[in-house]
C-alpha cells in the first residue's frame, strides 16, 4: 500500500496470504514398517543434509494397498530421519481417517498427476499477482489520503470533506463519502465506486471524473453506485 | 512508574501517597480564535475546582494569551522556552494561580518563537511536571505547525474547541487526522489519543436560522465524543478583559456550561444543555419584548 504522510497507520498482527511453495512428495507405494525404515535410512545417508526438518507431503495417489495404515507410526520413522509429514494426498477412506487420527490434513489431488520418476520434484507453477485490499475502519480525515494500491479499497467510517481516498481495484464506503474518490487510478475502466451516502467532492473513475456541482443534481445523500458506460460516468442510486 | 508493592510497604512514611497517573490534555483547533485559550483556562480551573492538581501549559510561543486571561501577566518572570532552555527551573517558572488552589500556569515567551520549543526539551518538562500534577493541559497555538505540534505531541487526550461554521469544522477534522497519526501515541502504536468535542460559541436561535450548523450536523462530519457545548455569551468577554477564566462566573451559561465539560471529563454523566432555544416568558412572546 502506498501512502502519504499523514495516511493512517494500519498494524494488523498477522495477514493470510496465499502463496505457493516448493515442498518435497514422499510417494508411498506399500507400507511396511522395517522396509520403509531400511530405505528411508539409506536414503538419508545418501543426502544427510537434505533431511533436516524438511516438511513432506505424503502421496498415496500411487500406493498399492488401500488398507489402514498406521500414520502415527509412520509420522515417528519419518521425524527421526528429519522428514515431517505435514499433510497426504490422495488415499482410501480408510487411509484419510487414520490421517486424520494422526493429525494429518488432507489435500485434495491436483489436477496435474506427478510424473512417474520417483524422487522428482513438480515444479512450482508461476505466480499469479496477489490482491492487496485494503480495509480502514477508521474516519479518513480532511487532508489524509489512503491509497490502495493493487486491489480494493474498503472503508467502514465516514470520508471527509477535503479527504482523498483512492484505489486501483474498487472503493467501497460503507459511510457518507464527503471527500474526493478515485477508483481503478491504474487505469481500470471497470471499477466502480460504492457508497452509502453521495455528498462527494470529486469522483474518478479510470481518470474520468466529475465533481461535486455536477454531483448535487441528482442522487445527492443517497446510497450510490458510480461505474463507466463507455467513456460516461454514470451514479445510478440502490432503492 | 510504580514501584514495586514490597518497595512500597516499606517506603509507606516516607512518600507522600502515590499521586494516581498524570493525563496530558491538548486544547486544540486548528483554526484561530474558536476559543482554544478560553477553553483551556476555563476548563484547567475546573478540573483544579474539584480538587485536582492542575497546570495549564501555554504553548503559543511569541502570542502569549493564557496569562492575560488567567490575569497573571504581571506574575511573568521566567516562562516555559526559560525552562526548556535551561535558564530556569519550573519552581521559578511555574505561576500559583490566586483565586483557585491546585492551579498553576506555565506562561508562554512572548519575545520568541516556536522553534524554540524542542521535543527533548518539551518531554523533559512535562516529566518534571508528572511528578506533581493529575492533569496538564496543553493550550495549543492555531495552525498545524509547530507549536501545534509539540501541544498534541505527549498527549493522552484531546479537546477539539469547534466553532459551528464549516471552515472551523474542516480545521477539526485536518487536526483529528494529525492526531491520529503525527502524536507519541500514533508512532508508538499505543491505544490511540481519546478525542473530544467540545462546541463553543454555539447559538440555538441562529441555528434555527440556517445561520449556523447544529450539534448534529458537526457530530456527523467529526464522528467523535460531543463534551459539552458553550454558548455564546457576553460573559465569555467580559471574563477575557476581566482576566477570570469564565468557569468561576457561575451565574454565566458559558460559565455553567464549561462547568458541566469538567464534570464530563471527569468521568461523570451530565445531561447536554444550552443546544435547544432558550424557552421565552410569556410576556416576551406576547409583546416581543428583548
Amino acid at each position: 500500500m502506498n501512502t502519504s504522510d499523514t495516511e493512517i497507520e494500519l498494524e494488523p498482527c498477522f495477514k493470510l496470504k496465499g502463496s505457493r511453495v516448493t515442498i518435497t512428495i514422499l510417494e508411498l507405494y506399500e507400507y511396511e514398517y522395517a522396509t520403509f525404515n531400511d530405505q528411508l535410512a539409506e536414503t538419508v545417508r545418501s543426502a544427510p543434509d537434505f533431511f533436516q526438518q524438511t516438511p513432506v507431503i505424503l502421496s498415496l495417489e500411487r500406493c498399492k494397498d488401500t488398507g489402514f495404515i498406521d500414520f502415527i507410526e509412520l509420522g515417528e520413522l519419518c521425524r527421526e530421519y528429519g522428514l515431517v509429514p505435514v499433510a497426504i494426498r490422495g488415499g482410501s477412506e480408510e487411509q484419510l481417517l487414520s490421517a486424520n487420527v494422526a493429525g494429518l490434513p488432507h489435500l485434495p489431488v491436483g489436477a496435474a498427476k506427478p510424473p512417474e520418476a520417483p524422487k522428482k520434484q513438480p515444479e512450482p507453477a508461476p505466480e499469479a499477482p496477489p490482491i492487496q485490499n485494503t480495509v480502514i475502519t477508521t474516519p479518513v480525515r480532511s487532508g489524509q489520503q489512503v491509497y490502495a494500491k493493487g486491489g480494493d479499497l474498503i472503508i467502514i467510517a465516514p470520508v471527509s470533506p477535503g479527504a482523498e481516498v483512492l484505489a486501483d481495484g474498487n472503493i467501497h464506503i460503507y459511510g457518507p463519502l464527503r471527500g474526493r474518490a478515485l477508483a481503478g487510478v491504474s487505469g481500470n475502466k471497470n471499477a466502480r465506486i460504492f457508497c452509502y451516502s453521495l455528498e462527494a467532492e470529486l469522483l474518478s473513475i479510470g481518470g474520468i471524473f466529475t465533481v461535486d456541482e455536477d454531483l448535487k443534481t441528482s442522487n445527492w445523500k443517497k446510497n450510490i453506485q458510480a461505474y463507466l458506460d463507455g467513456d460516461k460516468l454514470v451514479i445510478s442510486a440502490f432503492s | 512508574m510504580s514501584s514495586p508493592p514490597l518497595a512500597n510497604l516499606q517506603n509507606a512514611n516516607k512518600t507522600k501517597e502515590e499521586l494516581p497517573l498524570t493525563e496530558i490534555i491538548v486544547i486544540t483547533s486548528g483554526k484561530g480564535g474558536v476559543g482554544k485559550t478560553t477553553t483551556s483556562a476555563a476548563l484547567g480551573t475546573g478540573l483544579a475546582q474539584k480538587g485536582h492538581k492542575t497546570v495549564i501549559i501555554d504553548f503559543d510561543v511569541g502570542l502569549r494569551n493564557l496569562d492575560l486571561i488567567m490575569g497573571c501577566e504581571r506574575r511573568v518572570v521566567y516562562d516555559f522556552v526559560n525552562v526548556i532552555n535551561g535558564e530556569a527551573n519550573l519552581n521559578q517558572a511555574l505561576i500559583k494561580d490566586k483565586r483557585t488552589d491546585n492551579l498553576f500556569i506555565l506562561p508562554a515567551s512572548q519575545t520568541r518563537d516556536k522553534d524554540a520549543l524542542t521535543q527533548e526539551g518539551v518531554q523533559r518538562v512535562l516529566e518534571e511536571l508528572k511528578k506533581d500534577f493529575e492533569y496538564i493541559v496543553c493550550d495549543s497555538p492555531a495552525g498545524i505547525e509547530k507549536g501545534a505540534f509539540m501541544a498534541m505531541y505527549f498527549a493522552d487526550r484531546a479537546i477539539i474547541v469547534t466553532n459551528p461554521e464549516v471552515s472551523s469544522v474542516r480545521d477539526s477534522d485536518r487536526i483529528l487526522g494529525l492526531l491520529q497519526s503525527k502524536t507519541y501515541r500514533a508512532e508508538n502504536n499505543q491505544p490511540p489519543i481519546q478525542e473530544h468535542l467540545l462546541l463553543t460559541r454555539y447559538n440555538p436561535d441562529r441555528v434555527d436560522l440556517g445561520e449556523m450548523l447544529s450539534v448534529e450536523d458537526v457530530e456527523d462530519i467529526l464522528a467523535i465524543k460531543l463534551l459539552g457545548v458553550i454558548p455564546e455569551s457576553k460573559s465569555v468577554l467580559k471574563a477575557s478583559n476581566q482576566g477570570a477564566p469564565v468557569i468561576l462566573d457561575d451565574e454565566s451559561d458559558a460559565g455553567q456550561a464549561y462547568d458541566d465539560a469538567t464534570r464530563r471529563l471527569l468521568g461523570e454523566e451530565v445531561e447536554q444543555r444550552f443546544i435547544e432555544k432558550a424557552k421565552q416568558g410569556i410576556f416576551k412572546r406576547m409583546f416581543g419584548v428583548r
